[in-house]
């Protein structure tokens, strides 16, 4: 365990629950200690919502850094004050930071089953992205997962993971689809995936939206 | 089924597609009084009622932390377990969470406050 003496770094290496989720875990534990909910259920009914809470922040934050240049300069620069630009903010702090992915490089995410999602923009984490063998593998075969979910990149493309921490939260800033240049914003933010924002999938090309 | 029961909670912050949640205990919390109500532990109408009461009480304020403070008070009227017991645990997985390097899993039941009752 580590004490930090400055209070501004308390966290910095422990794991932090806000006071509601606390409340919420201690219900949970008790629940489930006397047998009156079955967590593998919660996780359905909370699937079956999930997307209700939606990536929708943050696909719109990527559809504006698509078709305006000087927002995707303050994104890059500064992620957590340009995502606040379009009124979606964390209640804890937390800093913003988005990677770019190129034809050489896709960015992936990962991180633990802690609150180190950035829930603002992507809503609730899929329960995949908590699960063990994700952590684990995404780090050692990121290829392999990616593979999994259905991407296969060029092998001349290097895949970067970052492990998302306490105090950063990473955004993937996918690459636009060929045939978009027309799109309007909200189109555009239609071919926006939540998995393309992890990192675990590519945009939709145009035409597949929904 | 479900979509009717929802609808019978008044202010339930949802979009046309149904309920949006801007945290994940949000959710939690949520999914959690789904199922204590599928398990029978209380009636829809015992919650509601409960909710109501914790929304007129309270006044203004956020509408999840109405629903965590009913679905809390509800367990303990129901004998599910006690307040007490409640903040025990709370406790505990604050300890644990602060006791736990980030990238490992929070275990409270690691904690002995966790292990008893």
């Amino acid at each position: 365990m580590n004490d930090h003496p400055d209070s501004h770094h308390d966290h910095e290496h422990g794991s932090e629950l806000s006071e509601a989720a606390l409340r919420v875990r201690a219900l949970e534990t008790i629940l489930t200690e006397k047998g009156y909910i079955d967590p593998a259920a919660l996780d359905v009914i909370i699937e079956t919502y999930e997307t209700k809470i939606g990536p929708r922040n943050g696909a719109r934050v990527v559809a504006r850094a698509w078709r305006d240049a000087d927002f995707k300069a303050r994104l890059m620069a500064d992620a957590t004050a340009a995502i606040a630009e379009l009124g979606y903010s964390g209640r804890q702090g937390e800093h913003m930071r988005v990677v770019e992915n190129t034809p050489v490089l896709h960015n992936m995410v990962v991180c633990t089953l802690c609150s180190c999602y950035p829930w603002p923009v992507l809503g609730l984490p899929p329960v995949w992205y908590k699960s063990t063998p994700y952590r684990s593998r995404a780090v050692i075969d990121p290829r392999g997962v990616l593979k999994d979910f259905g991407v296969e990149l060029p092998v001349t493309t290097r895949i970067r993971v970052w492990d998302s921490t306490a105090e950063m939260r990473y955004l993937v800033l996918p690459m636009r689809p060929s045939g978009t240049e027309g799109l309007g914003e909200e189109e555009l933010a239609a071919l926006v995936t939540r998995d393309s924002m992890i990192g675990t999938g590519l945009p939709l090309s145009e035409g597949r939206a929904r | 089924m479900r979509e009717a029961l929802l609808d019978m909670i008044g202010d339930l912050p949802r979009d046309a597609s149904g309920p949006v949640f801007r945290e994940p205990w949000e959710a939690e919390a949520f999914a959690l009084t789904l199922a204590l109500y599928d398990k029978g532990v209380f009636s829809w109408a015992e919650w509601t009622e409960a909710l109501s009461q914790e929304i007129k009480a309270a006044g203004a304020g956020d509408y999840y932390d109405h629903w965590l403070h009913a679905l809390e008070h509800l367990v303990v009227r129901k004998q599910v377990t006690t307040q007490d017991r409640l903040y025990e645990v709370r406790d505990a997985w604050e300890r644990a969470a602060h006791a736990t390097p980030h990238g490992e899993p929070i275990d409270p039941a690691s904690n002995s406050a966790a292990r008893r009752g």
